[in-house]
């Protein structure tokens, strides 16, 4: 358990991790965890976000490595700080792989209905 | 080439099963993160930026075509179709799940390969010359010594838990290709007086705090092996800094505590570990050498090569750069570079995999190795066959004649992958690999070792590069160092930093200024850049990076 950030109205966060089985990256929804970092809780509160945390902790068995982290509220959703987090929202550069390709599926199936 | 002992097979399989049953344990709730994290670094899993990782062990590079062949079904039936070569002679899988990879171990095991020791304080995969057995260069092949080496490291209880992680290197040519300055321990074969043996270094390596090795001993009796490594590698298990996770690698032992003190403590070990060895290592070394003994080489014509050399000028500039030279006449090691300009260095493709099997199978004598730049080699191909391994090399996108030139680079994951990276590392290498090529300039550049790391642990290597470039988050920004003049092969050198950072997209017209000063400054094209720097110093070179501004 890492917590390098207290969040704030001002500075708000948001808790990510790695699902256990497949690796991937999470962040904490209202209903447990989403891979679209978008569908985030927002937190802007310390002690809420410090009990959200420990919750987080204690569901090791799903998740790995939860983390709260910075993050603005954008029109879609939180979105991230710091590019370390721009880079676990998408994927990385050298191929379109990861969230990015996981995200382009989805459209492309929502289209296609 | 080198077979697996059954022993191997059957402790390989053993510990498959066992992390199967780890893995199990982890899924439900019998084992915590805390517990379970130490087991999977045991067996190579890594957790990383956007998944787990696999890290594959390949013993000093070298590598059958059948187990080439097996990467290939791993990457197309667990990962995204490749796997990513290491500047350790490894390989990783970036995408496997954790539930998975009890499954690759096991097919792993089914061709004598594991993950065993590719993470955790213990001794690493040993590496070695890409073109040991073959190099024109070459006094003795150091791969029986790996073979060793790699056999009583494996599973050694005594080191399991060691300060930090340990590199051993070993290279029998003129020309050091395995760094061993750059190790914590590093061997270079020698002859003295008609014995065999050993000039040994300690305490080289990277990362944070860079430092070239020490000779420890000018000549090692090749019979006294292990005996000498086990005392180095003790004096160090008990002397290394535990309590500082930054200042735990024996070259800061060896460092702050003085050569003169850490080999007093060696050397009177070293007698009482001698006592312990009765002769089983000598007899191993006896089988190893001749399992490794050189293929039937054949002695043929190369008329057909030199005809295609002179009719197609493609195959001739390959020809040119990426081959060896082989120490029996009318051979040639073949250099594969995975460095496409754009490409990811050090990526391969399931296909490509399967088509360096098959090459190996028909035309070089069934060896493969893995080069710690990142590419592929082909030891042992008569020039005959020269046309038609350039000709299929040529259909998978392999032929890029670029061995040992400005795209030719090595370059870590960075933060594209890796979770410790601090920036960027790929695509910085994709644009500068592209770049040099649309200016046309690679060419005329010739020789040159760029070398790319993501963050200060220097897994690209930067320091040694003739130009490293080094990814740093400076104040939630990429930010790049550029250092000059380092050089792991010829002159052993640490790189020096030129000067201020510069921010991502500066980079590319920064060594492009560098680059172009270079070609202004030397004495002829036979002067490298590196050459070039050692005569000049780094003066004509920063005032190419920092222009001063100009007066309006």
């Amino acid at each position: 358990m890492s917590k390098a950030f207290v969040p704030t109205a001002a500075k708000p966060g948001v808790i990510t991790a790695n699902d256990l089985r497949e690796g991937h990256n999470v962040w904490m929804c209202e209903d447990g965890w989403t891979a679209d970092p978008a569908q985030a809780t927002l937190f802007e509160d310390e002690a809420i976000a410090d009990l959200a945390l420990l919750k987080a902790v204690g569901q090791s068995g799903i998740v790995v490595g939860p983390y709260l982290v910075e993050a603005r509220r954008g029109p879609n959703g939180p979105e991230p700080t710091h590019f370390r987090e721009a880079f676990r929202q998408r994927g990385p550069s050298n191929y379109f792989h990861g969230i990015q390709a996981v995200k382009q599926a989805k459209q492309t199936e929502a289209s296609n209905v | 080439m080198f077979d697996v002992r059954p022993v191997d097979t059957d402790y390989v399989r053993h510990r498959a099963a066992q992390f199967r049953a780890q893995v199990e344990r982890r899924l439900d709730g019998s084992l915590t993160e805390d517990e379970f994290r130490p087991l999977r670094l045991m067996n190579g899993v890594y957790l990383q930026l956007h998944a787990y990782m696999l890290r594959i062990a390949i013993p000093y590079g070298t590598i059958s075509p059948d187990q080439m062949r097996m990467l290939a079904h791993l990457a197309e039936t667990y990962d995204k179709g490749y796997g990513h070569w290491t500047t350790r002679q490894n390989i990783q899988f970036n995408w496997p799940r954790l539930v998975d990879i009890p499954d690759m171990l096991d097919h792993l095991a089914s061709v004598g390969m594991h993950a065993i020791q590719t993470s955790g304080n213990t001794i690493r995969n040993v590496t070695t010359d890409a073109f040991a057995g073959a190099a024109a260069d070459e006094y003795m092949d150091p791969r029986p010594y790996a073979e060793l080496l790699r056999s009583w490291s494996t599973d050694h209880a005594e080191f399991q838990f060691l300060p930090r992680k340990f590199k051993i290197a070993i290279t029998g040519a003129q020309r050091d290709r395995a760094l061993v300055a750059a190790h914590d321990i590093g061997l270079r074969l020698r002859q003295q007086d008609g014995q065999t043996g050993f000039e040994v270094w300690v305490g080289g390596g990277l990362g944070r705090t860079p430092m070239l090795g020490k000779v420890i001993r000018d000549f090692l009796p090749e019979g006294d092996l292990l005996a000498y490594i086990e005392a180095i590698i003790s004096t160090y298990n008990l002397s290394g800094r535990r309590d500082n996770k930054y200042k735990a690698r024996i070259k800061i032992t060896v460092h702050e505590r003085g050569l003169d003190v850490f080999k007093a403590e060696v050397e009177e070990e070293f007698l009482n570990r001698r006592r312990d060895f009765h002769g089983a290592d000598r007899e191993a070394l006896a089988i190893f050498k001749d399992r490794f003994a050189a293929p039937a080489f054949r002695n043929g014509p190369v008329d057909a090569y030199e005809a295609e050399r002179a009719r197609n000028g493609a195959f001739r500039s390959w020809t040119d750069t990426n081959l060896h030279p082989h120490k029996v006449d009318g051979y040639a090691s073949v250099i594969v570079t995975f460095k496409t300009h754009g490409a990811t260095p050090g990526d391969a493709s399931a296909d490509q995999m399967r088509l360096l099997a098959d090459l190996a199978e028909q035309y070089g004598h069934s060896d493969l190795r893995i080069s710690h730049d990142q590419n592929v080699v082909l030891p042992h191909v008569h020039k005959s066959d020269l046309p038609a391994v350039y000709a299929a090399l040529q259909g998978a996108g392999l032929a890029t004649a670029n061995a040992g030139l400005t795209s030719d680079i090595i370059a870590c994951p960075g933060m594209d992958y890796c979770t410790l990276a601090t920036a960027r590392s790929i695509p910085i290498a994709q644009e500068i690999a592209t770049h040099f090529k649309d200016a046309g300039l690679e060419d005329e550049i010739g020789k040159l070792n760029i070398r790319i790391s993501g963050c200060i642990n220097a897994c690209g290597h930067h320091h040694l590069g003739h130009i490293g470039i080094l990814g740093l988050d400076r104040a939630g920004v990429e930010n790049y160092q550029i250092t000059l003049g380092g050089d792991g092969y010829d002159i052993p050198a640490i790189g020096e930093r030129a000067g201020a950072g510069f921010p991502y997209d500066q980079v590319v017209p920064a060594i492009d200024r560098l680059l172009r000063a270079y070609l202004e400054v030397r004495a002829d094209a036979s002067e490298r850049f590196i050459d070039a720097y050692r005569r000049l110093g780094p003066a004509p070179f920063k005032a190419a990076l920092y222009p001063e501004p100009a007066d309006d």
